[in-house]
């Protein structure tokens, strides 16, 4: 008599489970679990799966799966097991991952996770069982809970009004194009049972094929819970739950899928493979060529988004890196970013750098009106403050500052388009603090400029302004 | 060595992949999320895992996942996505799964701002979730570090079946600085003893933070508290900058830290005799080290960007042997040297006068 062999997916004695009886599981007479439990079990088997299934059991009555199943096991967190699962699988694409979720867990707390695994497509299988109650915890009502069904938060029962509809969560999934096979059944006559068999097969091994997400509701019975004897609980469950359960495929798409069309790529760590990647991250300004800073730079540089003020500073702080300096660079973010004004702090520096923002410049480049208002009174004294005098009026104060008024913007548009004016200050503040020479900050420039159409009207643009100042 | 020019936040990325992280798992957040864009254009590329999960809560229990198999994961959140993290992290403590989770602290409470904070610190260094765990939680100052303080937490994390976190803020997050890009770690620890990998070798193990009876759950307990133990006894770090014959000890961590260096060197000029302790480790914390110094020290001060919370650390390690004082900007406001340079001035008066 076959049918009454325990399955090989099941471990023969439970030596997990605590108290005495490693023989017999922990559920309740009548209660569904252990027939869903056996079905999995056998069709891991049939199937060969069991040795490298990995089985999530969730929180409520079958947090306790890993009593049960001689396969890999994890218990998750209330109501994520299919994020749990989703990784597990990424990460193992090989591996065949069982989420098992009661309807509090599954359609309650964890609403979400089941949605988006689903929704993803990933290639896992999902066995709901559905007993209308919060069985595990004391018998409160369940996001399946029927109208009128009492329980211990529905003491005069579940009123549409007040607690909402019983969710139909087959239903819900298969309104969604990734998930595959999406089917309710239920466990409360011989025939249902053939069928909830064939389902979960099914299920697994459309997994097994790589065929994508697959979902098995099963209408389960709670006699605990639902203080009924057994045989009133099944006949509840058949004249009752099945009215609002009914049972049937929802989704099949198992036929038109490829095998491991859902599969999921994975390598595993690879030294070599990532020092190859990692080098390739490093900067195009290549080697250190170390250079004498006459001073540190502090420097701050504010206008407007879209002038150029980040990339601005980006360039000096690669040339200062080349150069074989500390080097920081900070851009305003937040609430100081509010009205498209844009600030960056940039700090050159023969010595570590403390901090990273620069509240008293050396160095201060004025690319709007606003900002040489804002930022002038913390240059320090003697300083040097440069502004573009296409744009900004008025003149700093030059008796404490040494000021560089140049129209960058008009420059800029000679050599062919505004959007160098940015470079042509970068020439003109490297000429004013003869921090490097213009042959290596081309030479630079040159290295780092992505496009490469571009160079030569950036260089073009960074001569003009070094002469500008140099010439003057 | 290969350089780059990168931000913190990046470099974070850069750190993970040579550590052998091979999934990442995140919710975009203000200011933490530039990990997240570096996460999914270098995982994929390098045969790895990143999925935009749909919530924190779920970016969390993906991490629990792929650790449970043993396989080096992270997840990156600021503030409030942190504090959705709780649970899940507190579960990978009690499953002694080994993760790196990165807080990049925002303005709080609530929504707050997405300028800096440290005010995550009782939330990181105390248990931010339920039951006794801790975190180990390292607190980088710059790229470099953000880089190199990634492999040591996925070290620590592995060393000791332990979630890691990564405590830093918007400015270091946000600055680009030169960072030495690290070569991949030599070895990955086989974690086959306990790991649930979907592979018939360890088809029977198990992952899991449940253990109804009270005896068994309280020896879980004394065994996780022992490894702590271990972890306070074995890996704190921190950086001492002119502490030797210093009247007054700083004692500040991340961007702040950088901010009072700049000042020490300020009071020095001003004949202040000044010195910093920087924790490099939050928790552990460097108690031994603040307990030594207040043996020659006239007083401490503890900055920070939050209304006081590391403060009480500093407390707890000092003993009452001298005055430990407590300055504070939140809300997204950062210190001026200036300013600390006054409130150095006004404790070190304080202390002459005494």
């Amino acid at each position: 008599m076959k049918t009454f062999e325990k399955s090989n997916s099941f471990y023969q004695v439970f030596e997990r489970k605590s108290g005495p009886a490693k023989e017999a599981t922990h559920y309740c007479p009548g209660c569904g679990h252990g027939n869903v439990h056996k079905m999995i079990a056998e069709s891991m088997e049939e199937l060969d799966l069991t040795k490298r299934t990995v089985f999530v059991s969730p929180v409520g009555c079958s947090v306790f799966g890993y009593y049960y199943f001689d396969c890999g096991n994890f218990q998750a967190a209330h109501g994520r097991a299919a994020a749990v699962g989703t990784a597990i699988k990424r990460t193992n694409p090989d591996a065949i991952v069982i989420s098992y979720q009661g309807d509090g867990d599954l359609a309650a707390i964890g609403t979400a996770e089941t949605i988006h695994a689903a929704n993803r497509g990933e290639n896992i299988t999902v066995f709901f069982v559905n007993n209308a109650i919060y069985g595990m915890t004391g018998g409160q009502m369940a996001p399946t809970t029927m109208i009128g069904q009492r329980s211990a938060t529905t003491p005069l029962g579940r009123k549409e009004d007040i607690h909402g509809n019983p969710i139909r969560m087959a239903e819900m999934l298969a309104t969604l194009p990734a998930p595959t096979y999406i089917e309710r059944v239920a466990i409360g006559n011989s025939k249902h049972i053939m069928k909830a068999r064939k389902a979960i097969k099914k299920a697994l091994r459309i997994q097994a094929e790589g065929k994508g997400y697959s979902f098995v509701e099963i209408v389960s019975a709670c006699p605990t819970g639902w203080k009924m004897d057994p045989v009133n609980a099944r006949d509840w469950l058949v004249n009752d739950m099945l009215k609002v359960f009914p049972l049937g495929v929802f989704k099949d798409e198992s036929d038109n899928q490829d095998e491991d069309a859902w599969k999921r790529h994975f390598e595993p760590f690879d030294k070599a493979k990532v020092d190859v990647y990692l080098d390739r991250m490093k900067s195009a300004v290549g080697e250190i060529e170390p250079t004498v800073l006459p001073e540190d730079l502090n420097c701050k540089f504010a206008g407007f988004g879209g002038q150029g003020i980040l990339t601005l500073g980006l360039f000096l702080s690669q040339i200062g890196m080349r150069g074989g300096h500390h080097v920081s660079w900070f851009p305003a973010y937040g609430p100081e970013m509010r009205g498209g004004t844009a600030n960056c702090s940039v700090n050159l520096s023969s010595e570590r750098i403390g901090t990273p923002l620069v509240d008293h410049p050396n160095v201060l480049v004025v690319m709007n009106q606003p900002s040489l208002e804002l930022f002038e009174k913390d240059v320090v004294d003697g300083g040097t403050i440069i502004l573009d005098s296409t744009v900004v009026e008025g003149t700093p104060d030059t008796k404490r500052l040494n000021a560089v008024m140049i129209p960058a913007s008009d420059i800029a548009d000679e050599v062919g388009t505004p959007k160098v004016a940015n470079v042509v200050i970068l020439g003109a503040l490297v000429a004013a603090t003869d921090a490097f020479t213009p042959e290596f900050c081309e030479s630079t420039l040159r290295a780092i400029i992505k496009k490469k159409s571009l160079i030569d009207m950036n260089i073009e643009a960074f001569r003009r302004g070094y002469d500008f100042v140099k010439k003057a | 060595m290969a350089k780059q020019f990168m931000k913190g936040n990046d470099a974070i990325i850069v750190g993970a992949l040579a550590a052998g992280c091979r999934a990442y798992y995140g919710y975009p957040i203000t200011p933490a999320s530039e990990i997240a864009h570096a996460a999914a254009l270098h995982f994929p590329a390098l045969g790895g895992v990143f999925i935009q999960a749909e919530s924190e809560v779920s970016a969390i229990n993906m991490v629990y996942g792929t650790s449970g198999m043993g396989v080096r994961t992270m997840t990156a959140s600021s503030s409030p996505g942190f504090s959705l993290k709780q649970e899940g992290l507190s579960y990978c403590a009690g499953a002694e799964l080994p993760c790196v989770v990165v807080n990049i602290v925002r303005g709080g409470p609530g929504l707050g701002n997405i300028a800096p904070e440290q005010a995550d610190y009782f939330q990181i260094t105390k248990g931010g979730g339920h039951g006794n765990y801790r975190l180990i939680a390292l607190a980088p100052n710059g790229a470099q570090e953000m880089c190199d303080l990634t492999m040591k937490a996925f070290e620590l994390a592995d060393k000791y079946r332990n979630p890691a976190c990564i405590m830093a803020d918007g400015i270091t997050g946000q600055m680009m600085e030169v960072v030495d890009i690290p070569e991949g770690v030599t070895d990955l620890p086989d974690h086959s003893a306990w790991a649930v990998t979907g592979k018939p070798d360890t088809s029977g193990n198990l992952i899991s933070s449940i253990v109804l009876d009270p005896h068994d759950l309280e020896d879980h307990n004394l065994k996780l508290d022992a490894k702590y133990k271990e972890i306070m006894a074995n890996e704190v770090m921190y950086e001492e900058y002119k502490t030797e014959d210093a009247d007054l000890i700083v004692v500040a961590y991340g961007v702040v830290s950088r901010i009072v260096y700049s000042t020490v060197d300020l009071a020095r000029e001003q004949g202040l005799k000044v010195g910093l302790l920087r924790p490099i480790t939050l928790w552990p914390f460097p108690t031994e080290v603040i307990a030594r110094l207040a043996d020659s020290a006239s007083a401490f001060l503890a900055v920070e960007l939050s209304t006081g919370q590391m403060v009480e650390d500093v407390q707890l390690a000092v003993n009452g042997k001298v005055p430990v004082h407590f300055y504070g900007r939140c809300g997204g406001v950062v210190p001026g040297s200036e300013e600390l340079l006054d409130e150095f001035n006004k404790i070190t008066e304080g202390v002459t006068q005494s």
